[in-house]
């Protein structure tokens, strides 16, 4: 009998990259891709290396290296992390890989927790780098070790394109034995190959685009595409990774018969594609986000004059597909009807209900830090100032006035420091994690030190890389599987950087943050404030414990100070006019310090 | 409903609440009685004290999004969030509905909490709906934070999963020291849910 284990995506990713033999894994945290790392960063028992890097690009850079010296390397980022680790990417294409090395990259469409939707589809066709494409948690684990063979084969890194719905997705997968034979590293020198200066960057990419037809070729046999005939139709739907599944069940509750091919791999199964032009008269192409598959179909069609009608999001046939957001089974059912002729009408609700619901939009938690900080800085520098920020947990500080745009990771400092320079005299406070700022906020601060930028950098430092999952990171002095390392100090840091205005203060203590954050605005010069309190949520886990804050109702004015601060754990009760602390509250007790009537109060155990 | 041992299960919630460990315990159980399951969560920045949903399919092999008015039962774990994805239920559908609100931050929305009773009312005029106050039988159990057990328990008839294998699951799933609490806080959400049930059936 198999083994079948209920998992989530990312955690049967992890189990490809132990059945297929990986031995370096590095990975920059990011949603939907982070457990990817975190499962094996946990395991007790490990005979593999498993990192996370201080970004993407570091990390990419790790695993080629390791893939370099023989041996099967995987690095794990989300769909923007890619951009920052464009750079390697796209001369390790040129330059090769020896052991197999996977690029897991985790797309999400729909924004559920990322500041774009891009499609990594194409930086596979921008690299020239193989991509494959799964549609169920099932495929993905069998597809990694699938991906280490055919990328040692062709001595080319191969790229894994997840998404939300398969990286957060939770299926019963079946497990396969774990390789335990492993290649041994061995760097073999060789100038031509590893050093891509003009001379040999010109021999390697007429290389790369040689192995295109056999990578082309083997993929296009491998298992992951899959050609349906259907005799009985004239119709035709081409569905790629995910779509497929949504496909497939919306073509089984309209009760449609259509030929349909799965598309798993790029670069695409042309052949496959030609077959099914020779069996339809009308053909959809149902793919998340970009036409890709579409414009490949489109153009192979032209190429071998076909004369099929394809139908997708572009086209003069106008989108029958969504190029944003992600895909469903009622949007397939849409497409498809639409697509075929079918009447199809959306359905009227089924209960009508006019209750006006509140919004619930994510918040950052009771107690955290973050809000504190925000509450001090904004103090200090007003509602006039100008506040750039960035990309974790602290983002959700955006209702409360001091995020004032957000770019990308690592952006904030650079950002204000534009703002700076464009002549604008209001002042400028970013704010950035602690994590953000080692992951690309460094060189940000180097150069506005360096430019001499007037501006205030608030190092946000919960301790934790918090918002993918609670990481580690270089300023905890924890590496991935919670061994002691070097602490960075972030005040050394940031005075190695030049910065000679460097303050360490601690959130939770209110009037010493605003005065900080007030001598940080009037220093003339790059100030750096380094707001420093553990997440919560870590300070629970590692067992610290406050005492909560109760109201003293004779001594509450109903002022609502508190109730504007924004905590969960602060309640305003209407009937009484009064505020009302909930069982959230962690004690953190900068409310109590808020409050100009001495309302409230700890409750001491 | 449990014919083929299918089901399409939608579970609401409030980030914090234990949604995803609620959908564990379901999906794994599922797992071991030999049902394929496939289930669709919310992670990241959504998570933080936001409204969440899951998304449980037992008896699939294909995707783990439940289509629109597609999901047998829905298993609210706050009473907002059960109208907020209603749309999400089938016509002859069933609620299960933890009656205990949490409100959200209240600062930047002037946004009144709608009356509960008026909520359950509104979700009777088409659903067959069982209100419980999971919050309070949590409580009773031994720890608030149990109430995600509550509700699964308060689900578990109406699953093609046997209850000693949803118990199994929880000894496995819960901290080891709150198995106890868990086990007895699934109890009472069972127990409670079929004496709603059979009160419903006296009816004319």
């Amino acid at each position: 009998m198999s083994m079948r284990e209920y998992m989530l995506g990312n955690v049967a990713i992890a189990r490809g990259i132990i059945e297929g033999g990986g031995q370096v894994i590095t990975g920059y945290p990011g949603t939907p891709s982070s457990e990817i790392v975190d499962t094996l960063s946990s395991m007790d028992d490990r005979d593999f290396y498993v990192e996370w890097s201080v970004n993407e690009k570091v990390a990419m850079e790790v695993a080629a290296g390791a893939s370099m010296s023989g041996v099967n390397s995987v690095v794990t980022m989300k769909h923007v992390g890619l951009n920052v680790a464009a750079d390697p990417l796209m001369t390790l294409a040129y330059m090769g890989v020896k052991g197999g090395m996977i690029v897991i990259v985790a797309d999400d469409p729909a924004c559920h927790s990322s500041q774009n939707e891009q499609d990594t589809r194409r930086y596979s066709q921008f690299s020239l780098i193989p991509c494959l494409d799964p549609s169920t948690p099932q495929e993905a684990k069998d597809m990694i070790p699938y991906a280490f063979e055919f990328s040692s084969k062709h001595g080319i890194p191969v790229i894994f394109r997840s998404t939300t719905r398969i990286s957060h997705g939770k299926s019963d997968i079946e497990l396969l034995p774990v390789n335990k034979e492993k290649p041994q590293p061995e760097f073999e020198k060789s100038v031509e190959r590893w050093v891509m200066i003009p001379k040999h960057a010109r021999m390697r990419h007429p290389r790369l685009l040689e192995i295109q037809k056999d990578i082309k070729q083997e993929l296009q046999d491998s298992e992951w595409n899959n050609l349906m005939i259907n005799e009985k139709s004239s119709f035709g739907v081409i569905a790629s990774g995910i779509s497929y599944v949504y496909a497939r069940e919306a073509l089984d509750r309209l009760g449609v018969n259509a030929s349909v091919l799965k598309i798993g791999t790029y670069p695409l199964p042309d052949d496959l594609i030609l077959e099914l032009f020779d069996n339809v008269d009308t053909l959809l192409v149902v793919e998340e986000l970009e036409p890709f598959v579409e414009e490949h179909v489109r153009a192979l069609a032209e190429d071998n004059g076909i004369n099929v009608r394809i139908l997708g999001k572009t086209g003069k046939n106008g989108e029958y597909v969504p190029r944003e957001g992600e895909l469903n089974i009622d949007k397939c059912e849409k497409a498809i009807s639409k697509a075929f002729g079918l009447t199809y009408s959306e359905p009227s609700p089924i209960l009508e209900s006019n209750l006006k619901l509140p919004s619930r939009p994510p918040a950052m938690c009771p107690g955290c830090s973050h809000r504190a900080s925000y509450y001090a800085m904004k103090k200090a520098f007003g509602s006039d100032a100008i506040y750039p920020n960035d990309i974790g947990c602290y983002t959700l500080g955006v209702q409360g006035g001091t995020v004032d745009t957000t770019l990308c990771m690592g952006a904030s400092i650079s950002v204000a420091s534009g703002i700076y320079q464009s002549g604008e005299k209001r002042p400028v406070c970013c704010a950035i994690g602690d994590s953000t700022f080692l992951h690309t906020g460094i060189n940000s601060l180097l150069n506005a030190v360096y430019n001499k930028a007037d501006i205030t950098v608030t190092i946000l430092d919960n301790r934790v890389t918090a918002m993918t999952g609670h990481q580690p990171n270089p300023g905890m002095g924890k590496t991935a599987t919670y061994e002691d390392t070097l602490e960075v100090s972030f005040d050394q840091l940031c005075r190695g950087l030049g910065a000679e205005f460097v303050e360490v203060v601690d959130p939770y203590d209110y009037d010493s943050a605003v005065d900080v954050f007030k001598r940080a605005k009037e220093f003339d010069g790059t100030s750096v404030v380094i707001s420093q309190q553990q997440c919560v949520i870590d300070a629970r886990r590692a067992g610290i414990k406050r005492n909560p804050y109760t109201i003293d109702e004779e001594k509450c004015t109903g002022c609502k100070q508190c109730v504007y601060f924004g905590c969960p754990a602060i309640e305003f009760d209407a009937s009484l006019k009064k505020a009302r602390i909930n069982s959230m509250c962690t004690g953190c007790g900068v409310c109590a310090q808020l409050c100009k009537f001495d309302a409230i109060v700890e409750v001491e155990k | 409903m449990n014919k083929n041992n299918k089901l399409d299960l939608v579970i609401a919630g409030v980030g914090g609440q234990g949604t995803i460990l609620a959908s564990d315990i379901i999906g794994k159980s599922s797992v071991l009685e030999g049902l394929p399951v496939r289930a669709a969560e919310t992670h990241g920045m959504a998570q933080r004290g936001g409204s969440v949903i899951n998304h449980v399919r037992i008896g699939t092999d294909l995707g783990s999004m439940i289509p629109d008015q597609g999901a047998d039962v829905l298993l609210a774990l706050e009473p907002v969030e059960a109208i907020r994805y209603i749309n999400h239920l089938s016509e002859n559908g069933i609620v299960v509905l933890n009656t205990k609100p949490v409100y959200p931050v209240t600062v930047t929305s002037s946004d009144q909490y709608p009356d509960v009773s008026e909520i359950i009312n509104t979700l009777k005029k088409k659903y067959e709906v069982y209100p419980l106050d999971a919050s309070e039988l949590a409580i009773k159990a031994g720890h608030p934070q149990s109430m995600n057990v509550v509700m699964v328990g308060a689900v578990s008839s109406y699953l093609p999963i046997s209850k000693n294998r949803l118990e199994e699951c929880i000894k496995e799933l819960v901290p080891p020291k709150t198995v106890d609490i868990n086990l007895k806080a699934f109890e009472l959400g069972r127990e409670n849910i079929s004496q709603l049930i059979e009160t419903s059936a006296k009816k004319p």
